[in-house]
């Protein structure tokens, strides 16, 4: 009977698949969620829904769906007793409010709601429309959906009620991010370089088996370090500017590299790399490192990753004094060639499309000084860029 | 078998919801939140509500799934070999259990707790989807086959430091437990001390959900940090009113290093502090 809310749910985009229909299925067949529509919300959501940013378009979807759902209870209060009406109507409104119900009546004022009530259910248009009238009507200040239900639904059961989905507690954990975190980590995999370092504490299976056999059978155990990964990693990003509109996907590309690497540096450059870097941004005009110094730092066998956008006017790369922030004795270009120079194993990821490429002057100078290396900032591109990192 | 949470755990509605859910249908349930919201020890609480025995598993950067299911001491058996104990015949004396064994073979319908799943590595829940699906292995040594004899109740915690995936999260309930709201955190301290004064509490609330507030925190205090400052207030016997400053400037709270954990976040605290006074006058 919910098949048309499973395929809401995925015209929605809610990555939502049988086998999680089904179980909510059995869930209801359990009886986890008889009586209670709020009990079958939670229940739903705990079986379909598997991440939290996940949860407001879920909200959304169900609200739509199951607003219909909702009139029907609604369509049962024309039967309900006058003083009960009364009294609720009494102690939702203000004083101001209650005066103007005095002038009103309060018998034409039930006949009104009464009224609207019976109106609704024939047009099945769900609370809005009553609400949506009312608002001229004593009812006024009472004039949007959640309030509104409330004045005819059973206060007692949960507070104010309104409904839990409408709500919408999960707004700001919705993201829609496209590629997470978990498929970067898994393109940066590739940059994996297993190393036996440090202190010998794993056992050699093998080299036991095979010392013990030298040993005309007297068992004689080896030990060996255990397995690291031992890739080193230079991160350089651009920052500011044009950059500004990729800096979820290099925020995204950052946090997966922090957890994966255990030997990661970022420094932070603008447009391109002159005489300074900087690593925090709040303070990047004071606490700079002089780029000779992190060359001088970190060893060959540091690959270099730059995260930029190249793009900029040409001369910030082939001038001295090109650089838009500062006077920059030597040219982008010659830093850039030093820094190259002296880590052989590096690559450029750029956010910007591919196909925008050969439009850009200073994308491709920096593509030439790359010697070509320079991949686009997605996932098939990272996958490149690792692979290219590796050798 | 119904869960309603415990004289010392509070838990929400969904909550309820979602635990009886796992509890009813078999599968494992996922529960996801801020650090400390109890993620840990709504296994606890779910395995005292029902009178169960609780299997704790904790992850780390370093477990493996193998681990969790059986180890075989290889050594031991050589060493064994080597001095001619009786024991060596039998392969199975130097299998050693996992917890998921132990859980499997339960006489009681034990609560599994697998906690920090996002620790291990990335491939970690991939190696176990067989195992949590259908509550079976093979133990290749001694060709044999573990079932569950029943499904234990399965509780999966996570930081959310890494993304499980897809496949895994099919398997699995969902919950992602939300910060309290007001309402519900006055309940939990409640459960944790009985008999504390309306006027503390409530003003303690206000500076804590005040202080969460504040732009730029990196680990803004959570339900665990509250309970251990209201304990420091009450044993340092704390003034209520000390708490009610209505005058933003002078909004230092007494005790703080139990709400801020962070060195950075204290010095960020104590500068607002600062510049508040100094607008105040």
């Amino acid at each position: 009977m919910f098949v048309d809310f499973f395929l809401k749910l995925r015209q929605a985009r809610l990555p939502v698949t049988l086998r999680e229909y089904l179980s909510m299925l059995e869930g209801l067949a359990a009886g986890l969620a008889e009586c209670r529509i709020d009990d079958f919300y939670f229940l739903a959501r705990t079986t379909l829904v598997k991440d939290e940013r996940l949860y407001d378009r879920f909200d959304r979807v169900f609200g739509a769906y199951f607003q219909g759902v909702e009139s029907l209870s609604l369509a049962l209060l024309a039967d309900i007793p006058e003083a009960w009406l009364r009294r609720e109507i009494e102690r939702a409104l203000s004083a101001e409010e209650r005066a103007t119900l005095e002038r009103l009546g309060w018998d034409k004022l039930i006949e009104t709601l009464r009224r609207r009530l019976r109106e609704q259910e024939q047009r099945h248009q769900g609370g809005n429309k009553w609400i949506g009238t009312a608002g001229r009507s004593p009812f006024g200040a009472y004039g949007d959906h959640t309030e509104a239900v409330r004045v005819g639904q059973d206060r007692e059961r949960q507070g104010g009620a309104v409904k839990i989905w409408d709500r919408r507690e999960f707004r700001n954990l919705d993201d829609s991010v496209v590629i997470g975190t978990r498929n970067i980590q898994l393109a940066l995999r590739r940059l994996r370089r297993f190393v036996r370092e440090g202190a010998a504490n794993e056992l050699d299976l093998d080299g036991t088996i095979r010392a013990t056999a030298d040993n005309a059978g007297y068992l004689d155990l080896k030990l060996r370090p255990e397995r690291q990964n031992r890739v080193k990693l230079l991160l350089f990003l651009d920052i500011g500017g044009s950059m500004n509109s990729h800096a979820r996907t290099c925020e995204e590309l950052f946090s997966a590299a922090r957890s994966e690497f255990k030997h990661l540096e970022y420094y932070y450059f603008h447009n391109c790399v002159y005489d300074s870097v900087w690593r925090d941004n709040r303070r990047r005009h004071g606490e700079r490192l002089g780029t000779w110094q992190v060359i001088h730092t970190y060893p060959r066998d540091w690959r270099l990753l730059f995260v930029g956008d190249a793009t900029m006017s040409p001369y910030e790369i082939t001038h001295a004094g090109g650089s838009i922030e500062h006077w920059n004795d030597e040219a982008g270009a010659a830093w850039l060639e030093r820094l190259l120079a002296h880590f052989p194993r590096a690559a450029w990821l750029n956010p910007e499309p591919p196909a925008h490429w050969p439009y850009g002057q200073s994308i491709k100078l920096i593509r030439q000084l790359m010697a070509g290396r320079m991949f686009p900032l997605s996932l098939s591109g990272l996958d490149q860029a690792m692979k290219c990192l590796v050798r | 078998m119904k869960f309603t949470g415990t004289d010392s755990y509070v838990a929400t509605e969904d909550l309820m919801v979602a635990v009886n859910a796992a509890i009813a249908l078999e599968r494992p349930l996922l529960v996801k939140g801020e650090p400390g919201t109890g993620k840990t020890m709504l296994a606890e609480e779910i395995a005292r509500a029902l009178d169960r025995p609780l299997i704790r598993w904790h992850i780390k950067s370093t477990t493996v799934a193998q681990q969790g299911l059986y180890e075989y001491d290889a050594v031991a058996r050589l060493r064994d070999s080597q001095l001619g104990d009786a024991r060596v015949a039998d392969i199975a004396n130097y299998i050693s259990r996992g917890k998921l064994w132990d859980a499997f073979t339960a006489d009681d319908r034990p609560i599994l707790l697998i906690d920090e799943i996002d620790k291990a590595d990335i491939e970690f829940p991939n190696d176990l989807l067989l195992e949590l699906d259908r509550m079976e292995f093979f133990v290749y040594e001694t060709k044999e086959t573990i079932r569950a004899r029943q499904r234990p109740i399965v509780v999966i915690t996570s930081n959310n430091e890494k993304e499980l995936p897809d496949a895994f999260l099919r398997r699995c309930f969902f919950h992602y437990i939300r910060f309290p709201d007001r309402e519900t955190m006055a309940r939990i301290v409640a459960v944790h001390h009985q008999g504390i004064k309306k006027t503390l509490l409530s003003a303690a609330l206000n500076m804590f959900y005040e202080l969460r507030e504040v732009p730029g925190l990196k680990k803004r205090p959570s339900t665990s940090e509250l309970i251990d400052w209201i304990k420091l207030l009450l044993v340092e016997d704390i003034d209520p009113a000390l708490l009610k400053v209505s005058d933003k400037s002078k909004l230092i709270p007494p005790l703080y290093g139990a709400l801020l954990k962070n060195e950075q976040d204290v010095q960020l605290f104590e500068r607002l502090v600062f510049l508040a006074r100094r607008e105040g006058g």
